[in-house]
């Protein structure tokens, strides 16, 4: 029996005030919308039930409800309703499903089932075709269905059919042969298509190579068979670049040990090594995150990592599952740290872009729009985050219509762990399997080997998952909070990309060996077959490492806190990955070939030398335009609408928020303290110049270090203290210019990390960030992101009193820029509003900052700043606005001597030339400021007024800037005003 | 400013109830209950303030307490810290309310008629309204009568807003103004005309928002209580306001105290709302 429960509210609803004022901006025909709460309940119920139940989820102060009954409002004229497809992730229906089991003491088995959807009757003229176009718009075809009624079939039928969006499947138990004895065609079709389904369909990319296939092969016709299909997708996960990270491994040109070895890696054990007694890291490279010590008792961890193929195909579901995916990195590090801070990056078209590309030449297909995107993907944060329960402070947005095909979507967890909990984790042969958390489904099949190909129509739609964040946030309570410190488990890793065919492998490897029985996985529905539940993505699961001994008690604890732990297998150490399906072996091969037997491909760069036109800019007297422009493009703006809806205050740890001042400016660095009884703290920022790539990755890749580190000395980190993340998320990577470019960034962060001693503890790439699809004449095209490398950074505060932040305190103030202006404009910001990218990319002069950045921190330390504002995108002139806006009080300086190479007003307003900062003192301290400085390049240009005045005079001593604050705020705040 | 080590007490049930017996002949502190589980997730923070206010906090999870009903009759206090239990599905405080009604309704209703204290925090708001514990209007304690609706904006708001105080309840005790933190998706207070009539004739209105209304809620309030004034809820938080360097202004502050040579301030705003419920019991 299926059943209906719908729930209007009485009074005005605002979820459908926003409804209604959205559609009716896409359709003026729309006036009045209603919003219905529906709950299609598949299980038998008496009426009295039913009843007992719509009361639970009613509150009868301004709701009611109708139980098989369809909804009447005053006027409307059409019903939209919006479900789940089969399958897709279905929160609020499981919250409900728990509502009813505890308040009927019941249980769903079997199809039993409880789905959530939206109904909205819609007032106004609207003819079918309208009314489609309207629903169409509401959804997204990869996760949602939508049903029509027009008023007259509405009434008849008695309301919107009662449908549950169930999952059939009936090819469970299916084992396959793949045959490998095959030509060399036919192999590089399995590897890129993948295993061929009996009704001739394909099953999904393995984004595996002819060598890879050739070296399976190979091994297989030494074990004189062919492999399961198990086997092959296995391998394909465990081998995808997502996983192995090849590109950053294999030899390239002369370099034999690979990019990762050669200039990251070994940059941090260098510099660890110099360090000695200094050294900060704990754990770098090897485990789910990096990590550095906090103090004697604590240790930090922090991992940042992208979803932007997911997020592509559903902006909400890739985000929210990507946050909430590296928390798990956090959970997952070490015996479990708490999560303590988030961090987010989005790098998206233009919003405001018209133009729509399509997946397919038919142009059926069509991608979401750069606005649509955006809204899914800052909304799926904001609910992975604030639900979690975990602060999400620090994250900043870049725009560039290179994102249109693909927008990259960093997301990262700072972990905190005490030292008295953290040891070396290690499955040993004997323990337990077990799975905790979620349950298996379809999503998230071949998200791994996905994502290392390129967008196209052949995208996989089950890649598409939906997070939830409240499964998750129990499991990791019960883990954190309680089984960590009983010492309940040896080991623990997140179940992320390639599912248990990863995580399991993955363990194993501390044992040397496991036998999985892949039946006592839980599903989430029937019919799933074995290769399946081995690779599904499937979120919120951990796999764990228990020993015999400790299984009861761990068993009870996670019953206690509602949270399923399942014994799928044990570990050992045969060498052998084993994997069973009921009792029959599907699985069977040796560890060694597993983690080790891809064959090594070398990679050829080829120089790239790019000289771009040098923009031709008028120059004018007066610059308040310009500088107004500059302060509301999309790179520059405030971003408050995303800093005030993700919560930053939770677990009361926020010392330096996101928006700073009585201003609200948004800053380039957070800061949080963690630990209640502790002065000490943690800041996070980062650095990233995509729009430097063409000219020079190597610079490009030294201004991202140098600002990453920069933004965090100049809130009151030691540099001593600092170290970095790296996230590289290129394009085309197999074309060996851009493999170039990637070298040369990479010995960038190599040089720069050692001149700075700031070691990398983590890193993650994403190396096809491309689209290939067609535009709107259904042209074949391709768009590439431009060679993006984010660098984050995260330094460690003794005394969290001596935080400095931007905003500018007193009036009277001297107002210094500490650092060298030059003529480096390319790339800059101040190009792109000219249309131009130019040539003079800013060079970093790593050891003439970091002596700066040393003496800065003397300062700091003797509380001699007032405020300090790190020079950024937008050069000089935009972090004079934002100090004076941060602190509401205006502001006088001049250029003039500013620049010893007499260039342009604008051009030294707006260059963007590095290792430079912005502070304002005390008059009091001047001399003390001055002398710590005095090996160093400042220079007092102005001070601060007590009027609501920016004014700037030029390199001739004559006024080119003079505005109210007022007005620059208002251009400030107002490109994002209405999201 | 100096930090004072405490020593971490550890959030287990299981310690608590070895702890138990000895415990109790030696109590001087009040003793407050903080209740977790299902996605509640500022326990810690809460339990912290308590502390800091001179009480003796513990989280105890919901299914814990289910299984040892009569633990409630150790505390004094009982505080349900914000969170978003059940992803707030089904109405923010829904789930989470059902299941304490379903198991615990009559220690609660027991609870609730002795001389305590009970906080409910963003969500432990919610929670209390849904589970009728506030207005409580006519001691109909279980009958709901207010509730709190999506943020007008429909979106949830994170920020530091002004409040003023407007009741005499134990827990404002010497308050007339505050600054508080609110973060929230659910938080516009909605009753009838008839029971709003009530709340403010019988003075329950515990703290309105100053200028600024930034959910839209209801004549601007932000917190209720019962009629005893002994049960609290509140949207803002408290424990994000308990130090100096929570405030969103204190680096401007700390540089106003460095040049008029004045000692920095230790604690923020918020602690004097756990103080006073600590104190209620001195």
């Amino acid at each position: 029996m299926i059943s209906r429960v719908e729930i209007i509210s009485r009074i005005p609803d605002a979820r459908a005030k926003l409804k209604k004022n959205q559609l009716h901006h896409t359709n003026k025909n729309v006036e009045e919308v209603f919003l219905v709460d529906v709950y299609t309940i598949k299980k038998d119920f008496k009426q009295n039930q039913l009843e007992q139940i719509a009361s639970s989820l009613t509150n009868p102060v301004y709701q009611d409800f109708k139980i098989n009954e369809p909804t009447i409002v005053s006027k409307f004229s059409w019903g939209i309703e919006t479900c789940f497809l089969p399958g897709v992730t279905d929160n609020i229906a499981n919250t409900v499903k728990e509502i009813i089991k505890d308040q009927l003491k019941i249980k769903f088995i079997g199809d039993q089932g409880v789905f959530s959807s939206k109904l909205l009757l819609i007032d106004g003229k609207l003819d079918e075709k309208q009314i489609k176009q309207i629903g169409f718009g509401l959804i997204n075809p990869l996760i949602n269905r939508v049903h029509f009624k027009s008023q007259k079939d509405y009434l008849k039928d008695k309301g919107m059919d009662k449908i549950a969006p169930q999952v059939n499947l009936s090819s469970a138990n299916q084992v396959d042969i793949v045959d490998l004895n095959v030509t060399d065609d036919e192999l590089t079709a399995i590897g890129k298509t993948g295993i061929k389904n009996k009704d001739g369909t394909n099953r999904g990319p393995l984004a595996l190579d002819l060598s890879y296939m050739k070296a399976i092969k190979k091994y297989f016709n030494k074990l004189k068979r062919n492999p399961t299909d198990i086997e092959l997708e296995s391998i394909a996960q465990t081998w995808s670049e997502h996983c192995h990270h090849t590109i950053f491994a294999d030899p390239i040109d002369e370099i034999k040990t690979g990019l990762f070895n050669n200039y990251i890696k070994r940059a941090t054990v260098e510099i660890r090594n110099k360090k000695g007694k200094r050294d900060l890291c704990t754990s770098v490279f090897t485990d789910n995150s990096g990590a550095i010590k906090f103090d004697k008792d604590y240790i930090i961890s922090h991992k940042v990592e992208t979803h932007n193929s997911p997020s592509a195909l559903d902006p909400f579901g890739g985000a929210i599952t990507g946050i909430v995916g590296v928390n798990r990195d956090a959970i997952g590090f070490d015996m479990g740290a708490k999560p303590i801070a988030n961090y987010y990056g989005f790098c998206f078209a233009d919003p405001n872009l018209k133009s729509q590309l399509f997946r397919d030449k038919e142009k059926k297909q069509s991608l979401l729009s750069p606005r649509r995107i955006l809204d899914g993907v800052v909304a799926g944060v904001n609910s992975g985050g604030n639900c979690s329960g975990i602060p999400t402070p620090q994250g900043f947005l870049y725009f560039n219509n290179r994102y249109q095909g693909k927008p990259l979507i960093f997301v990262g967890t700072v972990g905190l762990i005490p030292k008295k909990s953290s040891v070396i984790k290690r499955a040993r042969p004997g323990d337990y399997i077990v799975v905790v958390g979620g349950r298996v489904g379809q999503d998230g099949i071949h998200g791994a080997t996905f994502s290392s190909e390129a967008l196209s129509s052949g995208s996989p739609a089950g890649a598409v998952q939906i997070g939830d964040p409240i499964t998750q946030k129990k499991l990791s309570d019960a883990i954190i909070k309680e089984a960590r410190d009983l010492k309940l488990y040896n080991s623990i890793t997140d179940n992320g990309a390639g599912g248990l065919s990863c995580s399991v492998a993955e363990m194993a490897k501390e044992s040397n060996g496991c036998l999985v029985n892949l039946e006592k996985v839980p599903l989430k529905y029937p019919g799933l077959e074995p290769w399946k539940i081995w690779i599904s993505e499937s979120q919120e699961r951990m796999t764990l490492a228990v020993h015999k001994n400790r299984w009861l008690k761990f068993s009870k604890l996670m019953i206690s806190r509602d949270v399923e732990a399942t014994v799928i297998g044990e570990f050992n150490n045969s060498g052998q990955c084993v994997v069973k399906y009921h009792k029959k072996t599907v699985m069977d091969i040796d560890m060694e070939f597993l983690h080790n037997g891809l064959p090594v491909r070398p990679m050829k760069t080829t120089p790239v030398k790019s000289s771009f036109k040098e923009p031709v800019i008028p120059q004018q007297k007066k610059l308040n335009e310009v500088l107004l422009l500059m302060m509301q493009r999309l790179n520059i703006s405030s971003f408050e609408f995303i800093s005030s809806q993700y919560d930053h205050e939770v677990q009361a740890n926020s010392a330096i928020k996101p928006l700073q001042g009585k201003g609200k400016v948004n800053g380039e660095t957070s800061v949080v303290r963690p630990i209640f009884n502790s002065s000490g703290a943690v800041a996070l920022s980062q650095g990233l110049y995509p729009s430097y790539s063409e000219i020079d990755c190597y610079q490009m890749a030294g201004a991202s270090i140098d600002t990453a580190i920069r933004n965090l000395v100049a809130s009151g980190v030691d540099i001593d203290k600092i170290a970095l993340l790296d996230n590289f998320c290129w394009c085309s990577s197999n074309d060996p210019q851009r493999l170039y470019q990637l070298k040369k960034a990479s010995e960038a962060c190599y040089d720069f990390a050692k001149i700075y001693e700031t070691p990398f503890i983590s890193g993650k790439d994403s190396m096809f960030n491309d689209f290939k699809g067609y535009d709107e004449k259904g042209n074949s095209i391709k768009i590439s992101v431009p060679p993006t490398l984010l660098i984050s950074s995260l330094g460690l505060i003794e005394d969290v009193l001596k935080i400095i932040s931007i905003d500018i305190k007193f009036p009277g103030d001297p107002i210094y820029i500490l650092g060298e202006t030059k003529d480096e404009l390319g790339g800059s910001e101040y190009f792109a509003m000219n249309k131009s990218i130019g040539n003079n990319v800013p060079k970093v002069d790593g050891n003439k900052n970091k002596k700066l950045y040393q003496s800065f921190y003397k300062a700091s330390q003797k509380q001699l700043i007032s405020s300090a504002i790190s020079i950024t995108r937008g050069g000089l002139g935009v972090a004079l606005v934002k100090t004076a806006l941060a602190g509401k009080l205006g502001l006088e300086v001049s250029l003039n001597n500013l620049s010893g190479l007499g260039i342009r007003n604008d051009f030294t307003l707006f260059s963007e030339s590095q290792g430079r900062i912005l502070v304002t003192i005390n008059p009091k301290n001047k001399k003390e400021f001055e002398k710590i400085m005095k090996e160093n390049v400042i220079k007092q240009i102005g001070q601060v007024t007590d009027d609501q005045r920016l004014v700037i005079k030029g390199l001739d001593n004559k006024i080119i800037v003079n505005l109210d604050l007022k007005k620059i705020e208002k251009n400030y705040k107002s490109t994002f005003k209405n999201y | 400013m100096s930090f004072p080590r405490r020593r971490e007490s550890r959030h287990q049930a299981l310690d608590l109830l070895l702890q138990r017996d000895d415990k109790q002949t030696t109590m001087i502190k009040p003793k407050i209950i903080v209740l977790s589980g299902y996605g509640l997730n500022c326990e810690d923070e809460t339990k912290y303030a308590f502390e800091l206010a001179g009480g003796q906090g513990q989280i105890i999870h919901i299914n814990d307490l289910i299984k040892n009903k009569n633990l409630l009759n150790d505390f004094q206090i009982m505080a349900i810290p914000g969170g978003f239990a059940y992803g707030d599905d089904t109405g923010s405080g829904n789930a989470y309310g059902l299941k304490l009604r379903n198991h615990l309704w009559e220690n609660i209703s027991k609870f609730v008629t002795k001389d305590k204290l009970v906080i409910g925090i963003c969500n432990g708001f919610q929670v209390l309204v849904n589970l009728g514990l506030v207005p409580a209007l006519n001691k109909k304690y279980g009958e709901r009568q207010a509730a709190l609706l999506p943020n007008e904006s429909t979106r949830y708001t994170t920020g530091w807003f002004d409040l003023k105080i407007t009741s005499d309840a134990p827990w404002l005790t010497g308050i007339k103004e505050i600054s508080l933190p609110i973060a929230h998706g659910e938080g516009k207070f909605f009753a009838s005309n008839e029971i709003l009539k009530q709340i403010n004739n019988k003075n329950l209105v515990a703290l309105k928002y100053s200028n600024i209304n930034p959910t839209e809620t209801l004549e601007h309030i932000a917190g209720i209580t019962d009629e005893s004034k002994r049960i609290f809820g509140l949207m803002p938080h408290p424990e994000r306001a308990m130090f100096f360097t929570q405030l969103p202004n204190w680096p401007y502050l700390k540089e106003k105290y460095l040049r008029s040579g004045t000692k920095l301030p230790e604690f923020g705003p918020g602690l004097q709302i756990f103080k006073n419920g600590v104190n209620y019991f001195k």
